[in-house]
């Protein structure tokens, strides 16, 4: 008796997985819902919302003009800040990029479902954050068309590359991010742009969507090299998203300056940049679903939920990086590390030139996110929107204070200075959120914004044991 | 007119993965080799119920991941340790260097494998091929929507188009119709 009561034994309600697409919609629903977006005569406020981002991103492609025909000098930086805003919107762009990767490749791995509906956006945003974080260092090095003496291409002038420079290093590792990001993206849009090949009603769009989908007839001799394609990219993109910014990091960490010169920073960095980048897949994604109520379904509460557990999470190991960089301050005894520390950036008898910056980044980064231990807080859209928007402050000011306070007043006070923006870095930095939202703007209008055939395969009418098991129940 | 276009296969409809599969499984069984199943997503078990084996596409990603490998290895190593010795800072530049150049060979090695992947991906597949003739069947557009399909070619040596026909029907497949190239 007691084995046969085991084998009935029901799962407790509470303890059954929550469906990932919400109310059991067919698989039809998905394919309508999703490509609607793209068929559908572009709704006023996608105009309302792109033409001043459209505007901004113009300004600041105006001030890349200004800043290049003039030279570096239209900028703040001036000794001893020669790294400021430009390398401070670097990072913080190119750590946004991480959460896409991480969502396609790492939750992929790790067979996390849930990431389906994200993954495509996610994916979009790194790409054009990557787009927006190389702008900085290539318009930095002042000569912008001496730029290609970064490639190792042998050349009259003698010029080398030094491979053992971390600068080069960056080179390689933001380069290899782009592409290989890129080419992992457009695999996975195939399949998805031959849904909309195959809805589309007006010449152009069945010819524009029916070229970039190359083909694609969803035959399982092409699924079994699709699938382990994705999972040889997944697997590719893994490490080499831990890379990129443990690589970035390497540009502060292998150089001799206190408050850079420190052995945690790979993986603070890389802890910061899916931290930060998770905020801003929510700060787009939220508004994204309240454009587009149909999506509802598909990225639903317990999205948002697990995506504020990451960033939680991701929070708190950035904090104990904070606290830990104070901590070997103090151990470490050394008098440069510990001014840096505790006058640069803490404040004490330095009258703050950046301290409140370093508060600033404590709040945003620390203090802001534990309000997600609270569940009723991580279902609160308006709370989550609003941590978010403090993160992503936060995680450009952590970047501003590693880079400014260590280089303004590093060992000699008599060469110290104080540095401050001025309005064509300003607006450069604007300007890269204009470019950021446009191009995501543009790719919620043309292209299939969640990626429809992973959404389709975490519904249980794509099980093929699914319907066997009603079958056999019936006979 | 479509009478004497040359026949390219016959194409049946699946109601669901699963009755899908299992068709799939008999017609594997019956000893078909020209055939392909059309879905709008992969699903999970199909490869065995079509006798298909593993996908070799992780042989080309290794070999593109050893080429970049090496490639890097020798980007750096020839001009530093030989022909193009670059001294900064004093600091040395001989073999015991080597792991500054861990980051780029690593880099290179995934950039190489992810562009082997993707292109074998492409050649595995016959890609990009934008006319087929399953394209020519008006049912098939559901393929990419909730449509699932089975097509055998008429290049098979067991095709028949009444036995085959026959057969689609038997295990489950409505509309069955001729597909002409």
């Amino acid at each position: 008796m007691s084995a046969e009561s085991a084998v009935t034994l029901t799962t407790p309600k509470e303890l059954e997985r929550v469906p990932l697409v919400s109310n059991q919609r067919p698989l039809s629903w998905i394919s309508d819902k999703v490509s609607l977006i793209c068929e559908t005569a572009t709704p006023l406020w996608w105009w309302l919302m792109f033409l001043p981002c459209s505007a901004i991103a113009l300004v600041g492609l105006l001030c890349i003009g200004y800043q290049i025909s003039n030279g570096v000098g239209v900028w703040g930086e001036n000794h001893p800040a020669g790294w400021a805003w430009d390398i401070t919107n670097f990072v913080f762009w190119i750590g946004i990029g991480h959460a896409g990767t991480l969502i396609s490749a790492i939750l992929f791995l790790t067979r996390q479902k849930w990431r389906t509906s994200i993954n495509r956006a996610a994916e979009a945003m790194t790409i054009f954050a990557v787009i927006c974080a190389g702008i900085f260092p290539g318009i930095h090095v002042g000569r912008v068309w001496m730029a290609w003496f970064l490639a190792p291409i042998p050349n009259a002038n003698g010029i080398w590359p030094n491979f053992r420079s971390p600068l080069l290093w960056d080179v390689f590792a933001v380069s290899t991010y782009f592409t290989v990001s890129l080419l992992f993206w457009y695999t996975g849009l195939i399949p998805d742009l031959a849904t909309l090949r195959d809805r589309a009603k007006s010449r152009v769009s069945k010819y524009l969507y029916g070229i970039f989908a190359i083909g694609w007839r969803g035959s399982n001799r092409q699924w079994r090299h699709y699938e382990m394609a994705y999972l040889v990219l997944a697997g590719l993109s893994t490490p080499l998203v831990l890379s990129v910014h443990s690589v970035v990091s390497f540009d502060f960490a292998t150089s001799i300056l206190p408050g850079w010169h420190t052995t945690i920073f790979p993986p603070y960095f890389v802890a910061g940049a899916i931290f930060g980048g998770f905020a801003m897949v929510l700060t787009i994604l939220l508004p994204s679903r309240l454009l587009y109520p149909q999506l509802d379904d598909m990225i639903t509460r317990q999205h948002v939920d697990k995506m504020a557990k990451i960033i939680l999470l991701t929070g708190s190991i950035v904090g104990y990086a904070y606290l830990m960089e104070l901590f070997m301050a103090y151990y470490s005894a050394n008098q440069y590390e510990l001014f840096t520390f505790l006058r640069a950036r803490i404040g004490i008898d330095n009258d703050g030139w950046y301290a409140w910056a370093y508060y600033c980044m404590m709040f945003c980064n620390v203090i802001s996110p534990q309000i997600f231990w609270s569940k009723k807080m991580r279902s609160n859209y308006w709370v989550v929107f609003a941590v978010c928007m403090f993160v992503n402050v936060g995680m450009w000011f952590e970047r501003f204070v590693i880079i400014v306070t260590s280089l303004a007043q590093d060992f000699l006070p008599s060469s110290w200075g104080h540095y401050s923006p001025s309005w064509v870095e300003i607006w450069t930095f604007i300007g890269t959120f204009g470019i950021f939202l446009s191009l995501f703007l543009l790719f919620m209008r043309f292209l299939p914004m969640i990626c429809m055939f992973e959404v389709k395969l975490v519904t249980p009418a794509a099980d093929p044991h699914h319907q066997a098991t009603d079958k056999e129940a019936k006979h | 007119m479509a009478d004497y276009r040359k026949v390219y296969g016959l194409g049946a409809e699946f109601a669901s993965p699963a009755d899908l599969m299992h068709a799939a499984e008999k017609v594997r069984d019956a000893g078909l080799t020209k055939w392909d199943v059309h879905t709008p997503f992969p699903v999970h078990g199909m490869d065995k119920a079509m006798g298909l084996g593993k996908s070799w596409l992780s042989a080309p990603a290794f070999i593109g991941g050893v080429t970049g490998l090496l490639t890097a290895v020798l980007l750096t190593c020839i001009p530093s340790f030989g022909i193009y010795p670059m001294i900064v800072h004093g600091k040395p530049y001989d073999w015991r260097t080597l792991p500054a150049f861990f980051p780029i060979v690593f880099e290179l090695t995934v950039l190489f494998s992810a562009f082997a992947t993707v292109i074998s991906i492409l050649v595995m597949n016959q890609l990009p091929k934008w006319y087929h003739p399953v394209f020519n069947w008006e049912r098939f557009t559901r393929v990419t929507d909730d449509g699932f399909f089975i097509v055998i070619e008429a290049r098979d040596p067991k095709f028949s188009e009444s036995k085959t026909r026959e057969m689609l029907e038997a295990i489950g497949g409505r509309h069955v119709t001729l597909i002409h190239d």
